[in-house]
């Protein structure tokens, strides 16, 4: 055990001291910011006044939105059904819709656009509506406390109890007022989001595990090592530890481009955002990394734009199977295939002789990816059904499904063969791995490998 | 005492049987060669005393009782196919081999340090490996097998592809390591180092051994009785002057003597010899001719073969 962390460490450290990796992990997070502020930027720049209809079906916020330099304000006296109609047909730029609350306060909105909401009108729209709702518990807490029988409370309570944030979510109208965003599209973000991140993941860093087992090979040192330390140990330490590189480089992507993403955006916006938005970073403990904190967080921020739709979207999404599973066909996926990839890597003498391997180890990975756009449009038809079963295919598969929703008894059926698989992959690469490691200047064929796995 | 031996190993690789039945064994303190032809088995053998591979059938003892996994911190091994990782430091990656042969990291800062300064190459701690000559790139290979102070060192064709400098190196080394105590295999087809090294041999061939023993007993079990005689000229003929049981082998001329060689029979000595030839010339020397273990190799080997 103290051999394999040796190993892990080693792994660990050569790669992420690489040129490679440290300017990998500069140009991500540049090229994922960019693709985030862009649009804002363009979003932000341009003003024009914007006239936005409110509908209050609460009558709390009534005569409370003010009109600023380029917003106007104008309260329609119709129900959101016509005015969504009629919305097409005229100049204002939004439609604001807070829907009745029948118990609780209002802390929902709807904003309707024909187009991108400009940042700037919603944070103001969030900051009216927060404020009006924190000063109607203020005024209710301090009736409660003018009452004879009031119980003393502290202040910060007191504060603390009030704070309120409002989920403004907007909604994309065309112009005759049908809504043209439903949560399928959210989920097609989601589904291709995650299929593609472990796509990725499992491509890069598995033939990062191949090439650091050539380079073992070619360099001769392995049967000095392998005198030291059983062969799976090497192999399954090397795994591990391209793995972490690769946890490494994505924690640190995702930071990176958050970091980025604020500063730009707050030298954009105004101070509410980067008030939120900076607030939040101090709270994310430093140095963790939880992905499901990320998305977490999100809907208190709603930093970018098009996060709102998301957030909506994402209430219907089995989160705790969303992320749960997203980290296991992810864990999982990556170890089967790293270490099929590991024996491609013991098999071969250089990686110019790795194709005629590579392409049939892949070919599940490429279909997979492939047919990801039929799956979102049937995801529960056969195909999506059986390729999401298959080890091979499925920690893609699946996770384009998930976002759509899919029976427990499947994400678990296919979680259990998934570790099947690697199970029994790992098994059989683990015995081509450790023929081909000590076999020199042969060119090695299917026959021979199917021999290897007799030995 | 046998520091470590092999009774009756088995291997097969698919078709291809790569050692049948063999058994050696390897007194401590001494230096055991393991001969024979390429694609013998020798390196089978190696890997499976190194535990790199499992043998089918037989077992293996070291220190008197049977070999366990975590024996290999107490074996040193340099491969026939050595290399070392081209982009590490040579300090670090050397730190690492050895940690991965169970010392701790100080231990082996520690002694790195000594053979290093004892190599006089204390200055290339910090240089990758790729920079290195092939020669330096040896020296520390050699340190990295031998830094855990093993009891049982086993080096595979340890002189092939080292250049001459380092392979005398390397022999004072085995030398340097014998006397300090140590126990070494090495596997070679280059009989002219098992002479000048070894004290036991076992001779492999397509899988089976076929000889093993004290080297010096090996070659006086080998030896003729076969003496090379150099004497001045006298005109007679060499066959007229000696018994028919004499078998006259070769005759040339070395500058004014002339050279022969002889075959005595069995019950004959080289003095039986001189007493034949000196009444008829004069003698400048008389050697017996002692069988090279490549004269013994090729002999048994073609031998066995021709059994077969």
């Amino acid at each position: 055990m103290k051999k394999i962390l040796l190993i892990i460490r080693r792994e660990y450290l050569t790669r992420v001291k690489k040129r490679s990796f440290i300017i990998m992990t500069i140009l991500g997070p540049l090229l994922m910011a960019g693709i985030v502020i862009v649009p804002i930027y363009i979003a932000t720049t341009t003003n024009e006044t914007k006239q936005i209809g409110v509908i209050d079906e609460t009558g709390f916020f009534y005569q409370k939105f003010k009109d600023s330099d380029n917003i106007r304000f104008h309260y329609l006296e119709t129900t959101i059904w016509s005015a969504k109609e009629t919305f097409g047909n005229s100049d204002d730029y939004a439609l604001l819709y807070i829907p009745k609350t029948e118990i609780a306060l209002p802390t929902n909105a709807i904003l309707y656009a024909g187009t991108q909401v400009n940042i700037n009108v919603k944070s103001y729209i969030r900051n009216v509506m927060s404020k009006r709702i924190e000063d109607l518990k203020l005024e209710a807490q301090l009736r409660d406390l003018t009452r004879e029988d009031a119980t003393p409370i502290d202040v910060n309570d007191l504060l603390r109890s009030i704070k309120t944030s409002v989920d403004l979510s907007t909604i994309k109208i065309g112009p005759d007022g049908q809504e043209e965003k439903s949560y399928t599209e959210v989920s097609m973000v989601l589904a291709f989001f995650g299929a593609i991140l472990i796509y990725f993941f499992i491509f890069m860093f598995g033939s990062q595990v191949m090439r650091g087992v050539i380079e073992e090979k070619t360099s001769r040192i392995v049967e000095v090592i392998i005198s030291s330390v059983k062969p799976f140990q090497l192999m399954m330490g090397k795994i591990v530890g391209v793995a972490l590189v690769g946890l490494t480089q994505f924690a640190l992507w995702v930071v990176l481009t958050f970091i980025i993403i604020t500063a730009v955006t707050s030298t954009f916006t105004g101070t509410t955002l980067s008030e939120t938005t900076t607030q939040q970073m101090m709270e994310s403990p430093a140095g963790s990394f939880d992905p499901g904190q990320v998305i977490r967080m999100a809907p208190e921020s709603q930093p970018e734009e098009g996060v709102n739709e998301v957030m909506a979207a994402i209430n219907s999404i089995d989160f705790p199977v969303m992320i749960g599973s997203f980290l296991f066909f992810f864990l999982f996926g990556y170890l089967m295939y790293a270490a099929l990839f590991a024996a491609i890597g013991g098999a071969v003498d250089s990686e110019a002789d790795t194709q005629q391997f590579i392409l049939p180890l892949t070919a599940p990975l490429i279909l997979a990816i492939v047919v990801a756009q039929f799956i979102v449009q049937e995801p529960n038809g056969p195909m999506a059904f059986w390729l999401s079963l298959v080890p091979f295919t499925s920690p893609v598969v699946m996770m384009i499904r998930i976002p759509f929703g899919v029976p427990y008894y499947e994400v678990a059926l296919s979680m259990a063969l998934l570790l099947l698989g690697f199970l029994v992959t790992t098994w059989l690469a683990a015995k081509i791995y450790r023929t081909g490691i000590l076999m020199y200047g042969k060119k090695i064929s299917y026959k021979e490998l199917w021999k290897w796995l007799k030995y | 005492m046998d520091l470590f031996s092999a009774s009756h190993i088995t291997k097969q690789f698919a078709a291809h049987k790569a050692l049948n039945e063999v058994s050696i064994a390897v007194p401590e303190g001494s230096i055991f060669g393991l001969l024979g032809p390429n694609g013998a088995g020798k390196t089978t053998l190696i890997r499976i005393i190194n535990q790199i591979i499992a043998p089918d059938a037989g077992e293996l003892f070291f220190q008197g009782r049977k070999l366990l996994p975590q024996d290999v911190e107490q074996i040193g091994y340099l491969p026939e196919e050595r290399g070392l990782y081209k982009k590490m430091k040579v300090g670090e990656q050397a730190l690492y081999l050895a940690q991965l042969k169970g010392l701790s990291r100080q231990e082996a800062g520690k002694r790195l340090t000594y053979w290093f300064s004892n190599f006089g190459i204390t200055s290339w701690w910090n240089r990758k490996v790729e920079e290195l000559s092939k020669g330096m790139q040896q020296k520390v290979q050699f340190i990295i097998t031998v830094i855990h102070q093993p009891r049982l060192l086993i080096f595979d064709e340890p002189f092939s592809g080292f250049d001459p400098i380092n392979v005398n190196l390397l022999k004072e080394e085995i030398l340097n390591l014998k006397a300090a105590g140590s126990t070494i295999i090495f596997s070679t087809h280059n009989m002219a180092s098992v002479e000048e090294l070894c004290d036991h041999i076992a001779l492999i061939n397509n899988a089976r051994k076929i000889l093993d023993g004290n080297v010096k007993a090996i070659k006086k079990q080998y030896s003729t009785n076969t003496f090379e005689v150099r004497f001045n000229t006298f005109g007679q003929d060499l066959r007229a002057l000696l018994p028919g049981s004499f078998e006259i082998l070769e005759t040339g001329m070395d500058e004014a003597l002339r050279i022969a060689r002889i075959r005595l029979p069995e019950d004959a000595g080289p003095n039986d010899l001189l007493a034949l030839l000196m009444p008829h010339a004069t003698i400048h020397s008389l050697n017996e001719i002692i069988p090279s273990m490549n004269d013994i190799f090729i002999r048994v080997v073609t031998e066995k073969e021709a059994a077969l």
